[in-house]
């Protein structure tokens, strides 16, 4: 049982929306999957042994979306990848697999590279990556040590997650060329830990979201397919962290992935605990005990909510109200036009995404749809040719017979060639899935923002606070003939609380700019990835359903409109029965 | 007899294509449904236009209105009458209401009355039927009149009779201990049978897949339809070039939607409706299974009795009984009567056998013509795909080379 994950998810780190989200990335991808895994079903319904069914030699396509055609794909599994189109997750993640060479040459499509081919924008940046390969695999139960919290449980599981990575990055030293392999296991605890140790160190940037805890999930779903849906989400997770151009070259990724045995970075601490910790500090915060009421310059460089300053985190909240209801403008505001207009973009974007994408999945549903209802026919039509071959009793319906074979061939093969565009389609239009998900980490980037200004206001409102502290204090002193012991004392403490605390706003402020500057380079990076990728889908998707006029299919198998095939294999039959029109007697 | 070559008003049905204009001919059409009648009592009514030559015809073109229940009056006259002819069929009475008055189930059902008439026109012993004429000419009240005469509960006493000889027939075998009904054992006819009833199985799978394929055309057009709109939106969030080549591809999607939808309409009229027409003359050919199965048992049975009486009267003869007189009379009305139903079998047995010759011939033309139909659509559908995807190829390559991508 999960009992520890269980556990696990009482502590939640500001959980954002991810959920909801990922969820519905989830849902999409299973119903792509579905949708793909449905095939082979019907497929081997179907292949009743007819000769009919056979796959043709010449309709063979690899599952590779080169734009140019480059893919120079083996035939190896031809028969398979026609019959039994691999699912959509197969397609773009696969287990660790000795075959695969060097990745980013797009080849061993079928069971899967990680990577799509050498000419997809996506797989271009891929090759930037410091890591060939990334895979999870081998889901593996465990027993938790004594002292578990959770009555009756006890079990987790961990997965062993393989890299690959490039030749000179090894931690060896040996100067090898050759790229280098470790393996690692780690727990799904390991990988929160991962998550939120990268969210604090790359605050303002767009960190791919990790999957989520799914507490429900883990209940509802068979314990199979549950492992089986986190082993999947969990390799497509490091895989994007791998493919992004800081975070991938980060210690903690790489420390994650490579170091054997218990992860060495510091665990995030429960709720509960923190709030603890926090609530013995406040006496001392609020009566104002020297340093115990300062606040820690360096703490301000994270967001208050998850730490355990528990003044902190009522001020700031304070701070917040008083900028929505005070009616008086904070000491520093958002100023930045071209920052709010990019953040309306991105909400826009954001919207237009999420509808572009499920409109996708009608429209792959549609096309699958029609490719089965297409062999459905054509199933019927052999039937009855079947039965009329058999029980002709006239000539005429030997005629009809072989005529009605004849559609039905173009029907089968109609309904072949409508899969194999939906295969391809699918893949293409997940781009727009891709950045549906990405738009999370946009929004949290951007409220890491908000959050790191919140801090810097605030600490600005305390700085005017205890100035005009002091300055009552010093005015009510002077008055006193000879100075004012206790308040001269008091002035010198505030002075001190001041001076810790200005170094406390710059440190805020510094991480504010960061933060800022962290925002701006990632947009920028994120756009010109967006255009990059949606033009690649738009090829993708078109060119997949372009006629080619050559009838050379191995040389440019994603080029092969299917259309045109189909064209010709419907005006073959056309041709066939034109017959008909011209009249007989 | 030609079958019809596309469908809609056939221009000559009868005309040899060796003679000249002056040959006899004889064309109808059903045209201009028209809704008429308020509420519940609402029905469609056709103008039926008979343009012909023929002596025995009122005019050279003659025009009456006419509604579905007309038609189904002249089919049942000549179902009754034609007892071993394959009827033609007529298209199915709909069940469900709001879909009676759908501008496509409109124009299906014209379309098949259509060529419901022209198939009885064609035929060579239908064409000449009594109540053929009636229905081409008999202006509408007197229709109306021979309509509910014929339809209501006042039966000629004829059917009466024969209704009673029917039932007297099954008590009798029952009474005799004969439970199963007398059936032929002609192996030719055997296999036809067999042939028939596979058909009608096949044929109804088919055309079911066919319902399903429509139907699918429509909504893969919808789908298509729906992601144009919302990648030209997306596409509106990008922004100058990259956001053009958006609306294209949206547009051309959009586009294609229309063009699906057509590909189902051709679908729907030229594929769908034959094969249910199809499954329809099979139905019809099993009605006269049955009319022959009858016709037989009819003539076993008088048959059998006509022995019987013959062989009483022989006794009666021998034995010089005042009764002798009686039985002759009886024993020869039984012998008319028994020649009468071994006729009007054998009869039946006739026409089948040329209708079934007649029948497969034109259903190969008209199937030929079906799939021949289906198969230009799908090639036209995907054709036009081809091109339209291909525009936005271009309009993408081009994007591609100004913006310096590879």
């Amino acid at each position: 049982m999960m009992g520890p994950e269980i556990a696990s998810g009482f502590d939640s780190p500001p959980e954002r929306e991810e959920m909801e989200s990922l969820a519905l990335s989830d849902a999409s991808a299973s119903a792509y999957r579905s949708a793909m895994s449905s095939i082979p079903a019907s497929i081997s319904a179907s292949s009743d042994g007819d000769p009919l069914l056979a796959p043709p030699p010449t309709l063979h396509f690899p599952i590779s979306s080169s734009a140019s055609g480059h893919g120079g794909n083996p035939a190896t599994s031809t028969a398979s990848s026609f019959l039994d189109p691999p699912s959509y997750a197969d397609v773009v993640f696969s287990p660790f697999d000795s075959h695969n060479g060097h990745g980013g040459c797009g080849s061993g499509a079928d069971n899967g590279s990680l990577l799509r081919s050498d000419s997809s924008p996506r797989s271009a940046r891929a090759a930037k990556s410091d890591y060939i390969k990334i895979s999870v695999s081998n889901p593996h139960k465990e027993q938790e040590t004594a002292n578990s919290l959770v009555p009756g449980g006890g079990t987790y599981f961990t997965y062993l997650i393989t890299t690959r990575m490039r030749a000179g990055f090894a931690a060896n030293g040996d100067g090898e060329s050759e790229p280098v392999e470790f393996g690692v296991r780690r727990r799904f605890r390991d990988v929160v830990t991962l998550s939120d140790r990268l969210a604090e160190a790359y605050r303002g940037f767009f960190i791919p979201p990790r999957p989520d805890k799914s507490v429900v999930e883990s209940q509802v779903l068979q314990k199979n397919e549950f492992v089986e849906q986190r082993r999947s989400a969990l390799e497509k997770y490091l895989w994007r962290l791998a493919e992004h151009p800081v975070i991938g070259k980060s210690d903690e990724f790489r420390v994650f992935l490579q170091a054997k045995g218990k992860l060495p970075l510091p665990t995030t601490t429960d709720v509960a605990s923190r709030m603890l910790d926090g609530a013995v500090r406040l006496p001392k915060q609020l009566f104002g005990e020297g340093a115990a009421a300062q606040v820690v310059p360096q703490e301000v460089v994270q967001p208050a909510k998850g730490g355990r300053d528990l003044l902190r985190i009522f001020k700031e909240l304070k701070q917040a109200v008083t900028n929505e209801w005070g009616g008086v403008k904070p000491l520093l505001v958002e100023e930045d036009k071209e920052f709010l207009e990019k953040k309306e973009k991105m909400q826009d974007l954001e919207q237009q995404l999420s509808s572009a994408s499920q409109q996708a999945e009608v429209l792959v549903n549609a096309q699958q749809s029609i490719g089965e209802t297409m062999g459905e026919i054509g199933l019927a039509f052999i039937k009855l040719t079947k039965f009329e071959t058999e029980e002709a009793v006239y000539s005429s319906q030997r005629i009809r017979a072989a005529d009605t074979k004849n559609v039905a061939t173009a029907a089968v093969k109609a309904s072949r060639l409508y899969r194999e565009l939906n295969a391809q389609t699918v893949k293409h239009l997940d781009t727009l899935h891709e950045h549906l998900g990405l738009m999370l980490a946009v929004n949290s980037a951007f409220s890491e923002r908000t959050s790191a200004l919140l801090t810097v206001q605030t600490l600005m409102s305390d700085l005017a606070t205890l100035n005009t502290r002091v300055d009552k204090l010093e005015a009510a002193s002077s008055k006193i003939f000879g100075g004012d012991r206790s308040r001269l004392h008091k002035i010198e403490e505030l002075r001190e609380t001041i001076r810790v605390t200005e170094d406390a706003k710059g440190c805020a402020i510094r991480e504010y700019e960061r933060i800022k500057e962290n925002n701006r380079n990632e947009l920028n990076r994120l756009d010109q990835e967006r255009k990059d990728d949606f033009l690649s889908m738009l090829k993708g998707f078109v060119i997949n359903q372009v006629i080619d006029s050559s009838i050379h299919i191995l040389a440019h198998l994603e080029q092969v409109a299917y259309s045109e095939k189909l064209a010709n294999v419907w005006a073959t039959v056309a041709e066939d029965t034109s017959n008909y029109v011209r009249g007989n007697s | 007899m030609i079958p019809p070559q596309e469908i809609g008003p056939p221009k000559s049905s009868s005309q040899s294509p060796r003679s000249p204009s002056g040959a006899p001919f004889l064309s109808i059409s059903v045209t201009d449904p028209v809704k008429l009648g308020n509420g519940v009592q609402a029905y469609i009514s056709y103008r039926v236009i008979t343009k012909t030559n023929l002596p025995e015809f009122q005019g050279p073109e003659k025009i009456v209105i006419r509604r579905y229940s007309d038609f189904v009056w002249l089919h049942d006259k000549l179902a009754d009458k034609y007892k071993g002819i394959f009827i033609p069929p007529l298209p199915e009475k709909s069940a469900v209401e709001k879909f009676r008055f759908s501008a496509e189930f409109i124009e299906m059902r014209r379309q098949a009355l259509d060529i419901f008439v022209n198939r009885i026109a064609s035929h060579p012993e239908l064409k000449q039927s009594e109540d053929l004429k009636t229905f081409l000419e008999e202006d509408e009240e007197a229709m109306e009149r021979i309509r509910s005469f014929e339809t209501g509960i006042f039966k000629k006493p004829a059917d009466l009779l024969q209704m009673f000889k029917d039932v007297q027939t099954k008590v009798t075998d029952v009474v005799l201990g004969k439970e199963k009904p007398v059936e032929e054992t002609d192996p030719e006819y055997e296999k036809l049978k067999h042939y028939i009833f596979g058909l009608e199985d096949h044929l109804t799978e088919t055309q079911k897949q066919a319902v399903r394929l429509v139907k699918r055309h429509r909504e893969l057009g919808q789908s298509l339809s729906e992601f144009g709109k919302a990648i030209k939106l997306l596409g509106a969030c990008e922004g100058d070039s990259l956001g053009k080549v958006f609306a294209e591809l949206g547009s051309k999607s959009e586009l294609l939607s229309i063009k699906l939808q057509k590909e189902a309409h051709n679908l729907l009229m030229n594929f769908e409706e034959p094969l249910k027409d199809y499954v329809r003359c099979v139905q019809s050919i099993k009605d006269s299974f049955s009319h022959r199965a009858n016709a037989f048992r009819l003539h076993c049975e008088l048959t059998e009795t006509t022995k019987l009486k013959e062989i009483n009267l022989e006794k009666l003869n021998l034995m010089r009984s005042d009764k002798t007189r009686e039985a002759e009379i009886e024993y020869r009305e039984l012998k008319a009567e028994s020649e009468e139903a071994t006729r009007r079998f054998e009869t039946i047995i006739k026409r089948m056998n040329e209708e079934i010759v007649r029948f497969q011939e034109q259903k190969t033309a008209e199937m030929g013509l079906a799939f021949h139909l289906f198969a230009k659509g799908q090639a036209k559908l995907a054709n036009d795909i081809a091109d339209a995807w291909r525009s936005v190829l271009t309009k993408i390559e081009a994007y591609s080379l100004s913006s310096g991508h590879d």
